[in-house]
């Protein structure tokens, strides 16, 4: 569905993507991560032929981006970060005009015009100005008008930007709604939007794609869930004895116990440690404290992994 | 309906929703009247109806001109401005469609503004020895010379996102067609020669105001129109993958 082939984009000498290659396939829901200014909103603006790459290939459902732009714009659906909306139009005459524009017949928009007004929940203000929509709503009319025209690849650069905690949640079910019926490619610097909401990611660092695959692919190719923590009852055996079993456990390069001051909540006669192994030692840790006559409580990975993957790439090393 | 055209009615209908296009329309229809009744029909009755016609087409092409000049501002900069030029730019639609549609709407509006003068050369009519052809011939002249003028504005709209860049550009331009006149004055013979075949004014207008069509002044405005909206579409050509 989308191809690039060794893409870069140059502003005079400064890079500011590239070289970038990877391949979409068709109904994949696909997450592009990083920080702000790392290229995310340039490698989209290629995809969606608003800008132009400095060099390399790009093509989408097997149009070329360059040779033949307005094939690919007919099958692109793009919100920009600010959605493109006319503030003195009313989100109905909007999104008939965006129909228009992208080769649709009068008689296909008036069709299409209910559907979309349901999936992205903006019936109730078609006939506002959209100069008077919340944001919330401005977000939505932006969504509909990217799929307004049916197109097979829908692009969302930072698709909850400036929405509220609930209106995030809401935004998150129609991306997940949407991706039944396209092929989805979203940018954002924050995780859980991500996470949640696609299949596989490609984490970007100063144009360049340093890790792609599935949260799971991501998690186990950088050895993340070498961190856990696990919580104890000791019993009469006391903490000192737990925390040299764990020390003893194979594969155990760290041990340390954690407290209210690391925002641990202890239940009386229990105790927390943290651990860090060389590779995913749970099941070590877990059979040499029931062997050593410990109740464990909870083994858990020590943090949000994917989170560690993102900041351990983008810092520049890998956990 | 051709992506010109669709382009042609959210353009139109933007006038005629946003308070620029009513200013614009009041503030010249309110000026257009005053000079009518304080300078023509204020002034001595002595006057041949077909030279106040005249004097009506003439300061009439001085409110078209400006009333082109701001109606072509906010064309290309205000939507580079908002964001919404990424819509247009990563839709299936060509610049000059784009470039064409938005100009068709906005001489569309400055027609339908000069249109709203009809009464005063009517009232000449009435009380004079002129005819339609006369009438019809000085709108003409109206429309030709708020085209050129809307050409060059918005080529100006689309140098750059700033409003106050496009005003600039556009009123350097524009003035600098008006003093071709004058400069052609100031030098020989054959610069004389070009400078007031290019003066927008004082050369081409002159037979629209009398009534009378001259080929030359409607090829220049066409050509001038023409060639403003070829590099307005270059220009957003240039602009659009950047």
């Amino acid at each position: 569905m989308v191809e690039l082939s060794d893409v870069t984009k140059y502003y005079g000498p400064k890079r500011a993507l590239g070289p970038v290659s990877f391949e979409i396939e068709k109904g994949d829901a696909v997450g592009i991560l990083g920080l702000n200014g790392v290229g995310k909103t340039t490698l989209l603006r290629i995809l969606a032929c608003g800008l132009r790459p400095s060099s390399g290939s790009v093509s989408i459902d097997g149009h070329d981006v360059l040779d033949n732009p307005h094939e690919v714009r007919k099958r692109v659906g793009y919100l920009p970060e600010v959605p493109p909306v006319y503030g003195d139009m009313t989100v109905r005459d909007y999104l008939a005009f965006v129909g228009r524009l992208k080769g649709m017949t009068a008689g296909a928009v008036a069709e299409r015009m209910p559907v979309v007004e349901e999936c992205t929940r903006i019936a109730e203000v078609r006939d506002m100005p959209a100069r008077h929509l919340s944001q919330g709503y401005r977000q939505r009319v932006g969504v509909a008008q990217a799929i307004i025209h049916e197109p097979d690849l829908l692009i969302m650069d930072e698709p909850t930007h400036d929405l509220d905690p609930v209106q995030i949640v809401e935004m998150r079910a129609m991306i997940r709604a949407l991706k039944d019926s396209h092929t989805i490619l979203i940018s954002s610097h924050i995780l859980p939007e991500i996470s949640q909401t696609c299949d596989r990611l490609l984490i970007l660092d100063d144009g360049r794609i340093v890790a792609s695959g599935s949260e799971t692919e991501l998690e186990a190719r950088l050895f993340v869930s070498r961190r856990i923590r696990v919580t104890v009852r000791p019993g009469e055996k006391g903490v000192a004895a737990a925390h040299a079993r764990i020390a003893g456990t194979s594969g155990v390069k760290k041990v340390e116990k954690i407290g209210a001051d690391d925002g641990i909540a202890e239940e009386p006669g229990s105790a927390t440690f943290r651990v860090e192994g060389e590779s995913d030692v749970r099941a070590e840790v877990c059979r040499a404290l029931v062997e050593g006559g410990h109740d464990v409580i909870t083994l858990t990975r020590a943090e949000r992994q994917l989170e560690r993957v993102f900041v351990g790439l983008v810092a520049g090393g890998s956990n | 309906m051709g992506a010109t055209g669709i382009i042609f009615r959210r353009e139109f209908n933007a006038y005629v929703r946003a308070p620029i296009g009513y200013i614009v329309g009041a503030v010249v229809l309110f000026l257009d009247g005053l000079l009518f009744f304080g300078y023509i029909l204020g002034a001595d009755a002595q006057m041949l109806s077909g030279y106040v016609l005249s004097e009506f087409f003439y300061f009439a092409s001085g409110m078209t001109t400006i009333a082109a000049v701001v109606l072509s501002l906010r064309l290309i900069a205000e939507e580079r401005q908002t964001g919404t030029q990424l819509l247009l730019d990563t839709s299936p639609v060509r610049d000059r469609e784009i470039v064409l549609g938005k100009f068709l709407a906005a001489l569309a509006f400055l027609s339908a503004l000069n249109a709203a003068t009809i009464y005063m050369p009517l009232l000449i009519m009435v009380n004079g020895k002129i005819t339609i052809g006369q009438i019809v011939a000085g709108y003409v002249g109206l429309t030709l010379i708020g085209g050129a003028v809307l050409a060059i504005g918005i080529f100006g709209s689309a140098l750059s996102r700033s409003q106050l860049v496009a005003a600039v550009v556009t009123s350097v331009i524009t003035s600098m067609f008006y003093l071709f006149w004058q400069i052609s004055e100031a030098v020989e013979y054959p610069l004389s020669s070009f400078f007031s075949a290019l003066a927008i004014h004082q050369r081409h207008f002159p037979g629209f105001q009398q009534g009378i069509y001259h080929l030359r002044d409607i090829v220049y405005y066409l050509s001038l129109t023409w060639f403003f909206l070829y590099l307005a579409t270059r220009t957003m050509e240039a602009k659009r993958w950047e």
